[in-house]
């Protein structure tokens, strides 16, 4: 019987082996369907992405939350992600939400732990991130706004952008390429100096 | 009883029924799992273990995230979970949960710093 693969001897030799006293840390990609997200894992990664799955049963999510997913008794919601070394012991994982924001909250504390969050945000449709950022402010999870640009879109002003999501003046709204590494990691570095701002602001005594 | 859903090439529910031995979800330490804790095995296979168990511990010599686990495994979040859950209770396996940018006692600059130094040099 095939067991997949668990008959091998030995997994293959992975040459990114993570040092032995390693610790993580997680960051989610989130945004509207088909904002860039797993385009956004897959270009600052230092792994292949790969995709990791959550089967959810009626007895796993309440059968409400199912209904609409055909009649399945079961069904299954699916995570890219990514990896980057930030140092020898310190590795930091990118994981993409899946596109279908109801999905998040069967997979229980999805966003728990998490530094914080990028929200993709397509200029053409905006609404299309508005449950996202919802959810951010409501799990009170740290996040920036990465306006990821694609050919067609028209010129969009950081400030009209912000008003038309509103969102808070302290949030931070970026451009960025989502196929460019360069430009992802950039998206990376807002996130953690805004995460580093809102925890000086905290320790401030009032 | 409803055709359990197997997908080309990938273990059924029946197959998990039987790993889990029922269960739909971890008790003990492992309930506490994210997909970003990292686990690393702590001694070699033994002899009679599950065949799940053992590659897992193989994957495992060097840390790897129960997301990484989960990909190359094709097992499913709550599967694995209850898996880890025997090696946890068992000690074949340590689990390292990922640090928080905030905890008890505040936010933790020094590793946002490191965080954003590591970064930068990309
Ligand atoms: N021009 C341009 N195209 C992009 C960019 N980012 C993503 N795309 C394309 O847009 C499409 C959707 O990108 P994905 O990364 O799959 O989006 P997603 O948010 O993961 O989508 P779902 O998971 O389905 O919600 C793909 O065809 C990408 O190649 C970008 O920055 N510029
Ligand atoms: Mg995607």
């Amino acid at each position: 019987m095939d067991y997949n693969g668990f008959d091998r001897p030995a997994p293959p030799q992975r040459a990114e082996a993570l040092h032995a006293e390693s610790r993580s840390v997680k960051v989610m990609v989130a945004g509207g369907f088909g904002t860039g997200k797993t385009t956004m894992v897959g270009s600052v990664s230092e792994i292949v992405p790969l995709t990791t799955e959550e089967t959810l049963t009626q007895a796993s999510a309440g059968v409400d939350d199912l209904v609409g997913v055909a009649d399945k008794k079961s069904t299954t919601v699916s995570l890219d992600f990514g990896r980057i070394s930030l140092n020898e012991q310190l590795v930091l994982y990118l994981f993409g939400t899946p596109g279908q924001e109801r999905f998040w909250f069967l997979w229980n504390g999805l966003f728990k732990g998490a530094l914080g969050a990028v929200v993709l945000v397509d200029t053409r449709r905006l609404q299309s991130s508005f449950r996202a950022i919802e959810e951010m402010e409501r799990l009170d999870v740290p996040f920036v706004i990465a306006l990821n640009i694609f050919p067609d879109a028209r010129d969009h002003p950081v400030e009209e952008v912000r008003e038309a999501l509103a969102v808070s003046p302290h949030t931070p709204i970026i451009s960025c390429d989502a196929r460019d590494r360069a430009s992802s990691r950039d998206v990376l570095i807002a996130l953690v100096r805004h995460i580093k701002e809102r925890s000086a602001a905290a320790l401030e005594p009032r | 009883m409803t055709e359990p859903q197997v997908r080309s090439g990938r273990p059924g529910l029946e197959r998990y029924y039987i790993l889990t031995e029922g269960r739909a979800a971890p008790v003990g330490d492992a309930s506490s799992l994210d997909v970003a804790t990292l686990v690393v095995a702590c001694s070699a296979p033994e002899p009679g273990i599950e065949p799940e168990q053992d590659a897992v511990l193989r994957w495992c010599r060097d840390p790897l995230s129960v997301a990484e686990l989960g990909a190359h495994l094709e097992l499913p979040f709550n599967i694995l979970s209850v898996l880890l859950a025997d090696l946890l209770n068992r000690g074949l396996v340590q689990a390292r949960d990922p640090l928080a940018g905030t905890g008890d006692r505040g936010p933790d600059l020094t590793l946002l710093e490191e965080v954003l130094s590591g970064l930068q040099r990309l």
